[in-house]
């Protein structure tokens, strides 16, 4: 029960006048969730005890790396000067690569708290989303967090906010997540600030998807804010991308746990269930309307997740590959984002080319098809989307260096990305540096309070997928914060570089680079190979070429000494076994032409470990 | 023999055998191997089983002759209890530790056990391991007289350096004078040398070759240096404190053995031992053409029909055994029909006209062209039926046979 709300409003009976509908922005770690928890705690919905840190965050992997993969929405009771009102709480995913996932949640909110960690001040990501948020209209409260930690510097950070947003710095509230205080002055500014949902209770319903979760006892659950009209249970539903109708079983409000309610009316939030088993069949962005009295128009804003990021996922055990595969059927039904069909490679065996969002989703994905289902897997170099044109004007899309064609090529075209960085400003140079090196051309440079710059550059995304971010965090000491947007596609003279093992090309090891980087990308694979791939009983060239054309090459010296000297009797036994283990450890070798490779070759190559190896 | 002992199951007390040890054992030779798991002191890169005085405490050297003629009795009991067919010994090996640590006379006594037991067959060959420094004329006569037909010196090397990181004590003048008295007993004489020691060089290793070619010995062997797991060089390299051999070193001070002792009319019959004429250890090939052997002693390992098996380690717990009449055996394996091949084939490979190519299956021999091609089988042998390593195939046997097999 809430301490301050002493009637709780029930939803579909809730005019839009007592509703307020909000999400937080904050960067990873700046405290999001532990604040959520405290409202939920302050406003009585969860108590104490059933208390889990960082409630909303359900997959363990969020909770662990403490950042908020899927949103949802909780519906919490509280009064201002008597007058009780809902708030709807929607957490937004907090990373660059589900920005349109956020621009949805934004959408369904009248404001946005900002909430920055008082001892680190605003990332480049937080600032991409309150552009959104702005861009929305969004009512913006500013909040400093952690102002309980001894480093916290909330006078400076008040300053940088108040010149950002406007307003005066003493207007930033000053609360810590961790102890709960200025909690409650938050609800009550939020009550006070953010404006109350405006619908036409009698038009045909229209509700916009902002979230959809699979769930695998329920199907999909449909988050959805409702903008016109009502929803009651039962009642025929219809998507507006697909035209597909679905009956509500099930309608009702988070709290945080799902309580079905009477329904859903003028902008309130709350969670569909219709039995649907796969959310492409409920997709974020999309219409709800009533099946019965459709409305003609949908909502503004929908489009399709589009995959930024591509790369093969291979299981390290080749036997695992129908559990890849089931396993990957599984995760579609929850993520609408995540794309892949089937791929062959000589270096690892039967895989997926699959699509991401970004590289965390990418990260996340595997993490986990690798947690969840105990696979082992490697992921092939992320490539992005090129658009190459042949001499006699054939046009093929790229999305993995083994399509680029091999004839004569007219241009080829990729995506580029504005990228913002954050950060203190003494790193300056070397993330200008950083950024040259990756055929960024430089925008501007602004300053936010007194030592800390947001730096924009336009960078090939390619550049960017490829070790961009674990570099500029080595760079500044983890300070730099990084956020991209697509803004279109630039024509570049890249080139594909193909890695030859006595010959044989080792598919997972092509790549699209820059023609002027070419000679680097050949020098460091050939080289690492070598460093990595076991002496056989001849020698083996290992070549990197443009087309016909050998830009490098090493090669491994033939192993001359295979041969235990002794063998007497007491060494039968022992000398056999050896063979039987040796017999295992070539069920993971993988033969390129004549040559057995590790596994482990292929995979420390891939991921670099040879270099890092190096420089400790 | 190595101390790493493999995994297996545990033996009988009573040492009983499986009907299946006796099928086809007269056909097969039978050979004794001593083990004397005594050493004054312990070279930093051996792990056999073996003892300083000082490590073995409640053991005497002198009750341990004792204790290994009751096992020669054992066996003779087990063999017969197992239905085997008596045979008189083929072949009869003295290993260590160092066995010329004891007097002349305990060998000897072994010895005499073996032949009032089993008998031995016109012509056995009998073999003691030596050091240099253990043994000198009479003692060596003595040996020679009791029916001993050849030693085996542990030479290693004949440069100091060498000796002293391998931490052999004995002076390398030494070698000439009890090669000359094994030879005046009439013993044929092998000399066993090790390559690849951590700070050899080509050079030293030439110079240790041609001081044993000199000697005119029957028989050579010549091991690379592998630094085992647990050693105190495998220690010492872990430190830093020394370089670990390189492999390609290895191999060029391989071929140079060959060629210097195929100059001096020596021919290799395994990958590691040369000898001139029929010189050839007729004891050690035993174990590479699958013969049955009894092996006496702590941590012996034995063969016969197909079981493997392998004795308690501590000497003191093998003298306990041995008083309370039991098996000295702690572990033992039957090889199924297909292990047995596979054994066949990974010695069989190693040894020169070791492999009647139309006694292997379909699939090795599908392989041999292939490692005739890549140089490592001798092709005109093949042709004639034999598989023969060629010298690069000598340094590859490892691979070949796991092309044989589809390792």
């Amino acid at each position: 029960m809430s301490p301050r709300a002493t009637t709780v409003l029930q939803p579909a009976s809730t005019p839009p006048s007592a509703i307020r509908n909000f999400c937080i922005i904050a960067h990873i770690d700046h405290g999001k969730s532990t604040l959520a928890d405290r409202m939920l705690q302050i406003t009585g919905v969860v108590d104490e005890r059933s208390m889990r840190a960082q409630y909303l965050d359900r997959m363990d992997i969020e909770r662990e790396r403490g950042i908020t993969i899927k949103s949802q929405a909780v519906r919490m009771p509280w009064s201002l000067d008597g007058v009780p009102v809902a708030l709807n709480m929607i957490d937004t995913p907090g990373h660059v690569d589900f920005t349109y996932e956020v621009s949805r949640s934004l959408a369904a909110c009248e404001g946005a708290i900002l909430l920055v960690d008082a001892a680190q001040g605003i990332e480049a990501q937080t600032l991409a989303n309150l552009y959104l948020a702005l861009d929305n209209d969004l009512t913006i409260i500013p909040v400093l967090n952690k102002i309980d930690l001894p480093a916290a510097d909330p006078e400076k950070y008040a300053k940088e906010l108040a010149s950002l947003i406007g307003g005066k710095p003493e207007d930033v509230l000053r609360v810590s997540g961790k102890t709960g205080q200025g909690v409650e002055e938050l609800l009550d500014r939020i009550t006070e600030l953010v404006p109350a949902p405006v619908g036409d209770a009698d038009a045909p319903a229209r509700a916009m998807i902002f979230d959809s979760v699979y769930d695998a006892y329920r199907g999909v659950v449909t988050y959805v804010r409702m903008i016109d009209g009502s929803f009651s249970p039962r009642e025929k539903v219809m998507m507006m991308s697909t035209k597909s109708t679905h009956e509500l079983l099930e309608i009702g409000a988070s709290s945080p746990e799902p309580v079905a309610s009477a329904g859903l009316g003028v902008g309130e939030v709350g969670y569909l269930i219709t039995g649907v088993k796969d959310v492409r069949l409920s997709k974020v962005g999309d219409t709800v309307t009533s099946a019965a009295k459709p409305a003609s128009i949908a909502l503004k804003g929908y489009s399709e997740p589009k995959p930024m990021v591509f790369s093969g996922l291979y299981p390290i055990d080749g036997s695992d590959y129908p559990v890849l595969r089931e396993a990957l059927d599984k995760l579609k039904l929850s993520d609408a984002a995540l794309v892949y069909e089937p791929e062959t490679s000589v270096a690892l065996g039967f895989g997926f080319r699959c699509g991401f969002l970004g590289l965390l989703h990418l990260e996340i994905i595997t993490e986990r098809l690798e947690r969840e289902f105990n696979l082992d897997l490697i992921a092939t170099a992320p490539s992005v989307i090129y658009e190459v044109t042949t001499d006699d004007k054939k046009r093929i899309t790229v999305t993995n260096p083994s399509e680029f064609p091999g004839g004569k090529i007219a241009s080829v075209s990729e995506p580029i990305v504005r990228a913002a960085i954050l950060s203190p400003k003494d790193y300056v140079g070397t993330i200008m540096e950083l950024c040259q090196g990756r055929r960024g051309t430089l925008i501007g440079m602004e300053y936010l309070g007194e030592d800390r710059v947001e730096i924009k550059y336009t960078m090939p995304l390619g550049e960017i997928v490829f070790d961009f971010f674990d570099q500029l965090k080595s760079r500044t000491q983890g300070y730099a914060s990084l956020d991209y947007e697509p803004v279109g596609d630039q024509d570049a003279d890249l080139v594909k570089v193909d890695i030859l093992l006595q010959g044989e090309q080792v598919d997972a090891f092509s790549a699209i680079v820059h023609r002027e980087k070419a000679y680097a990308y050949g020098t460091l694979m050939t080289e690492r190979l070598r460093k990595l791939i076991p002496r056989q009983q001849f020698e083996v060239p290992i070549q990197a070429a443009i087309g016909a054309r050998i830009i490098a090459r090493e090669s491994i010296r033939a192993m001359r000494k295979d041969v235990l000297a002794k063998c007497y009797g007491g060494d039968i036994s022992r000398k056999r076994k050896l063979l039987e283990k040796q017999k295992e450890g070539k069920k993971r070798m993988k033969m390129v032409g004549r040559v057995e490779v590790p596994q482990e070759a292929f995979i420390a190559a891939l991921s670099g470990d040879t270099e890092t190896k190096d420089k400790k | 023999m190595p101390s790493a002992l493999p995994l297996a199951d545990p033996a009988p007390l009573d040492g009983a055998l499986p009907a299946t040890a006796a099928a086809g054992s007269s056909d097969r030779n039978l050979g004794m191997y001593l083990h004397v798991p005594f050493c004054r002191v312990r070279c930093g890169y051996c792990d056999f089983n073996t003892y300083t005085a000082s490590e073995v405490r409640g053991v005497k050297q002198s009750d341990y002759a004792d204790e290994a003629i009751a096992e020669v009795r054992f066996a003779r009991r087990t063999l017969d209890a197992a239905g085997i067919a008596p045979r008189p010994i083929s072949t009869v090996f003295f290993g260590g530790g160092t066995p010329t640590l004891l007097p002349a006379a305990d060998l000897v006594s072994m010895l005499d056990a073996v032949r009032d037991d089993f008998g031995l067959l016109p012509g056995a060959e009998v073999t003691t391991e030596a050091n240099p420094d253990s043994v000198d004329a009479e003692y060596l006569a003595q040996l020679a007289r009791a029916g001993f037909t050849r030693v085996s010196f542990g030479m290693q090397s004949a440069v100091p350096h060498v000796l002293a990181t391998l931490e052999r004590t004995h002076d390398p003048a030494r070698v000439p004078l009890v090669v000359r008295a094994a030879r005046e007993a009439g013993l044929q004489v092998s000399l066993d040398l090790i390559y690849g020691t951590p700070g050899e060089s080509l050079e030293n290793w030439r110079t240790s070759l041609a001081a044993a070619v000199a000697e005119e010995p029957d028989h050579i062997s010549a091991y690379s240096l592998i630094v085992e797991v647990g050693t105190k060089m495998a220690r010492q390299i872990a430190r830093g404190q020394v370089t670990e051999p390189d492999e390609d070193l290895q191999a060029d001070m391989y071929e140079l053995a060959d060629a210097m002792l195929a100059e001096a009319g020596y021919g290799w019959y395994e990958v590691s031992n040369w000898a001139r004429g029929d010189r050839v250890s007729r004891h050690n090939l035993a174990y590479w053409q699958g013969h049955d052997w009894w092996g006496v002693g702590p941590g012996a390992h034995s063969h016969v029909g197909g079981v493997r098996w392998w004795n308690v380690k501590h000497p003191a717990a093998y003298a306990d055994r041995m008083h309370a009449g039991v098996s000295p055996a702690v572990g033992r394996e039957t090889l199924d029909d297909d292990t047995r091949e596979v054994e066949r084939v990974l010695l069989g490979t190693r040894v020169r006209g070791g492999l009647a190519i139309d006694t292997l299956a379909a699939p090795a021999r599908a392989a041999v062209a292939g490692l005739i091609a890549d140089g490592l089988v001798d092709g005109s042998a093949a042709v004639h039926g034999t598989l023969d390593l060629t010298l690069r195939g000598r340094l590859l046997a490892d691979a070949v046979v796991r092309r044989l097999l589809d390792y």
